[in-house]
């Protein structure tokens, strides 16, 4: 599925400065039953989010009002557990395009730039930087530029860069997916398979 | 070629390289695929709104287990959304001429438990599936791993992902295993070791007295828990073990074909100095039965021993939020803890070895009035096991119903929820926040604990009750 070109995203940003985010919090499993990719937003961490009954949790981040923006911002580990690409699919949906964490899960790391989401991963001292930004100002923009591989805070200036390889960033800037490149070269995948064992 | 000494991965996966792309991901090649209800749908619908259609259908195998009932499963499907996956896993499989074993299917059971005991899983494979526990796989020396529904389309339109190389990882486990220590709390005491995050960017390889005297079924709840140190898989050595168990197995090659892959699995090993990014060594000795106390498998702790005041790597905060959603404190006991619910089942540990194991304890006992205990087989094949070897009969006498095959309780897709607030001893392989039902509250750990637990009502020292 092809997804928004990614160049300079600057936005304001959510702050979760929570470890190990696992996909079973930004997803549950018993919203994995669609047949279609649609609405997994609603649901993006949905038992922190909500109480059983439906109600709005106040305490949770993305149910306050100071708090907004495309860029999401966690803790280590961010992304372990489960495959589910649902769970990038909820993210994406909610309207984030950007994750930053000091740490990511691989396979939510793969899922995420599958699905046209950057994941940022920057220093522990970098994404301390982050949180006290937006403790000072929730407010307070960040900006990633993919060319550049920069995230940077403008309103103290400190920046630092981040490490994609350059064919991942090529399809990102392009809204390209593997399933393109694939496909172009089938011909190289039929030889391959002829010789093989299984 | 050099002749660099290389390791039994880098064999596996230099072997599976179709193009390797400059400061890129390298595409590579998939000899087994599996799939299931929850992650192929929107794959299908993908590929056929770009025109495409499925490679290699006969590479691929479906099978549903994640959102089945365990009850009734001659019933129609009560859940209309559950139904519509296991209808679409049925017409898109029929659709492009992929074996299908849907519910009521004699060989249907979990895809990390089919795989093998149908001889689709050999040495020296690529196998991947929409699911992180694809890792299993990799007991038999294959590289296994899971992946996200982008990459299914890519294997469904292409045989091909496209991945990084992992960096590599040795995990040596040396000397014997005490009595009542079984695979599960051997993987649960790496984990515990490395964290939920230690082996984040490893394949990991598992060598060592203990893993070479382990059975199969052992290996694969070992490499099943990889994924639960951040690994993308885990990876044993083929030997005796595994071509004993291959053999004569539905799938498995036969006469001059089997004298041709068991020539190639003898090359499968990891040659003498070859370098691993990182690695560990344990002792055997010192591997308790394991249980955990908070919300991320790395949490975990020899049964006797009281929860840790903190974790290394992790932030108090982080550790405090774990420990008061379990309703736990540091510096406790767990021992006596009580105990509301006790499931045995799911990919880690749903294989006949387990049930054997749960039925030794549960021999003669009663199970705790208290206690609601979830049985559940990992497929047909080891449901009927369970009948022909008199466990079912061990089981009954002591007050415990046997369910039927799938993921059931470990992941909560279907009814078998824990409630809020309750603690479930589990053989499964997860315990974040509400994975088994919101507000659930899970402690991990191996059969015979969960036998333990079952019979007595509360955390117990399995040892205590093994004859």
């Amino acid at each position: 599925m092809a997804y928004d070109k990614f160049t300079i995203l600057r936005s304001s940003a959510v702050p979760m400065p929570i470890e190990n985010v696992d996909t079973d919090q930004i997803i549950p499993a018993r919203f994995l039953k669609a047949t279609e990719r649609k609405g997994f937003g609603d649901n993006l961490f949905r038992d922190w989010r909500y109480e059983t009954d439906g109600t709005p949790k106040k305490d949770f981040v993305l149910n306050n009002p100071i708090y907004s923006g495309k860029i999401l911002v966690g803790g280590k580990n961010f992304g372990s557990g489960s495959s589910r690409e649902h769970a990038a699919w909820a993210i994406y949906d909610y309207g984030f395009r950007c994750v930053v964490s000091s740490f990511f899960a691989d396979i939510f790391k793969n899922n995420s730039l599958n699905v046209g989401i950057l994941p940022v991963q920057v220093s522990p001292e970098f994404l301390d930087k982050i949180f006290t930004a937006i403790e000072a100002d929730p407010k307070a923009e960040l900006e990633v530029n993919l060319e550049a591989q920069t995230i940077t805070i403008p309103a103290t200036g400190e920046s630092e860069s981040f490490a994609i390889n350059s064919y991942k960033k090529l399809n990102m800037m392009n809204g390209y997916d593997d399933i393109d490149y694939l496909q172009a070269m089938k011909d190289d995948i039929k030889l391959f398979a002829d010789k093989s064992l299984y | 070629m050099s002749n660099k000494p290389a390791t039994l991965f880098d064999k596996v996966w230099d072997s599976h390289v179709v193009r390797k792309i400059e400061d890129g991901p390298d595409v590579f090649f998939i000899d087994r695929h599996f799939i299931h209800e929850v992650t192929s749908p929107v794959a299908f619908l993908g590929m056929e709104g770009r025109g495409l259609k499925v490679m290699f259908p006969e590479k691929t195998f479906a099978t549903a287990d994640h959102n089945t009932p365990t009850i009734n499963q001659h019933l129609p499907v009560q859940d209309p959304l559950s139904a519509n996956q296991l209808k679409a896993l049925e017409t898109n499989s029929n659709k492009y001429g992929i074996s299908h074993w849907g519910l009521g299917n004699p060989k249907n059971g979990i895809v990390h438990v089919v795989g093998p005991e149908n001889g689709i899983t050999l040495p020296g494979m690529t196998i991947v599936c929409g699911d992180s526990h694809t890792s299993t796989h990799g007991a038999f020396g294959a590289i296994a791993f899971g992946i996200g529904t982008s990459e299914v389309e890519m294997v469904l339109s292409s045989q091909c992902i496209m991945q990084p190389k992992p960096k590599k990882m040795r995990i040596n486990v040396t000397g014997k295993l005490g009595k009542g220590i079984t695979p599960k709390d051997v993987t649960l005491y790496i984990i515990s070791r490395l964290t939920a995050a230690g082996a984040t960017g490893y394949f990991v390889e598992y060598a060592g007295e203990v893993f070479e005297n382990m059975s199969m079924e052992g290996r694969m709840t070992v490499c099943n828990m990889s994924i639960e140190m951040g690994a993308r898989g885990g990876i044993i050595a083929p030997d005796e073990t595994t071509f004993n168990y291959i053999k004569g197995r539905e799938k498995a090659p036969k006469g001059e074909a089997w004298d041709k892959a068991l020539a190639y699995w003898k090359t499968l090993a990891t040659d003498e100095g070859a370098v691993f990014d990182a690695e560990f060594t344990y002792d055997a000795a010192d591997i308790e039965p394991m249980i955990t106390y908070g919300t991320n498998p790395g949490m975990g702790m020899g049964i006797t021993k009281h929860i840790p005041s903190a974790l290394a790597g992790d932030s108090k905060s982080s550790y405090e939020k774990s420990l008061q959603y379990m309703g736990f404190h540091e510096e406790e006991a767990m021992l006596g803890k009580k105990v509301d619910y006790v499931f045995i089942g799911s990919c880690t540990n749903g294989r006949i070895e387990d049930f054997r194991a749960f039925a030794s304890i549960v021999k003669g006992r009663k199970k705790a009035d208290h206690v609601t205990a979830w049985i559940v087989p990992g497929s047909h094949i080891v449901e009927q096991q369970i009948k022909d070897e008199g466990i079912l009969d061990i089981l009954t006498e002591a007050g415990f119903q046997l369910r039927q095959p799938g993921c059931s309780a470990c992941l909560a897709m279907n009814d078998d929820k824990v409630p809020a607030g309750k603690y479930a001893v589990s053989t499964s392989n997860r315990n974040f926040e509400g994975r088994q039902g919101p507000g659930s509250r899970t402690m991990l750990a191996s059969p015979l604990v969960a036998a333990a637990a079952a019979v007595t009502g509360v955390v117990t020292d399995p040892r205590e009750l093994i004859a």
